[in-house]
């Protein structure tokens, strides 16, 4: 696929943002998994 | 059924492990038919050439992060009159998502901005009101982590979230309020000639409604997760005072 001049902007635009997306997703998977393991230890 | 029995932490907890899965499978869904339909299957703007592309992230993250802002200003208002628990750690749940959005927009923005405008940055109003919507997350973020007194440090962020709110406004509407600035107006509108071109609009309506439901999911997970470490704390007290 050929994006033209804008290619390195665009390529930029997506890989930063996915970057920082998935990088929520997974920080806000991983601490829930950490927050229920803990609890379930506390509870035990 | 009141709405307000979804206050109870247990109720929540049922109810967000029952609809979890549908919400991340329809989020992942939706993401990724609205990017690659974007990414791969739309023109070049007859202006803006294929960097118009980026309008698939830009404009759904900018939506969230603004209406992130009102979902914490509504959950705030709610603890302050009704004192729900579970309204306020939605906030706060709530707030790291704003801020992760605000910089993706601001970011991709920023991308598109020197191709389009010459520069990445104008102090344009719209911008402006923007990058301190940003900093107003930092600042919300930064005051729940700096009081230890749980109901004090909803009070106060939510007070911070009352004042913050303005810049959400103008996030949205600086380029109406002032006519002035680089940033162009709405790219989607109730108003339909506001709107971009259905080659565009389509995909971009799909990106958006996936990128509303990722939110939803990041909220949900992560007021689990709020609700899990203050009864973490609640266990931690009580065996304290044992």
């Amino acid at each position: 696929m050929d994006l033209g001049k804008y290619a390195f902007d665009i390529l930029l635009a997506y890989g930063l943002s996915g970057i920082l997306i998935l990088g929520l997703v997974l920080q806000s998977v991983l601490a829930s998994r950490a927050a229920r393991k803990r609890l379930e230890e506390a509870e035990k | 059924m009141s709405i307000w029995e979804y206050a109870n932490p247990r109720r929540f907890m049922a109810t967000s492990t029952a609809v979890l899965p549908w919400v991340w499978t329809a989020a992942a869904v939706l993401c990724a038919t609205g990017l690659i339909w974007g990414f791969f299957f739309t023109p070049e703007d007859y202006r803006m050439g294929y960097s118009v592309k980026i309008i698939y992230l830009h404009v759904p993250s900018a939506f969230i992060a603004i209406n992130a802002w009102f979902m914490m200003l509504v959950a705030s208002l709610i603890w302050l009159v009704r004192r729900h628990h579970v309204s306020a750690l939605a906030a706060r749940a709530a707030a790291p998502i704003g801020l992760v959005m605000t910089a993706v927009a601001l970011l991709t923005g920023a991308i598109w901005g020197k191709p389009m405008w010459g520069t990445y940055w104008e102090w344009d109003p719209r911008l402006t009101a923007f990058l301190i919507l940003g900093l107003f997350y930092l600042g919300y973020i930064a005051l729940w982590s700096a009081i230890e007194a749980a109901d004090q440090a909803a009070d106060l962020t939510s007070i911070l979230c009352l004042v913050g709110t303005v810049f959400a406004v103008l996030s949205r509407y600086a380029a109406h309020f002032w006519n002035q600035g680089l940033h162009q107006g709405a790219s989607l509108s109730l108003d339909a000639e506001e709107n971009v071109a259905d080659v565009f609009w389509l995909p971009l309506v799909v990106s958006l409604a996936g990128f509303v439901l990722l939110f939803i999911a990041l909220v949900l997970v992560r007021t689990r997760t709020e609700i899990r470490r203050r009864r973490i704390q609640a266990l931690a007290a009580r065996e304290r005072l044992a």
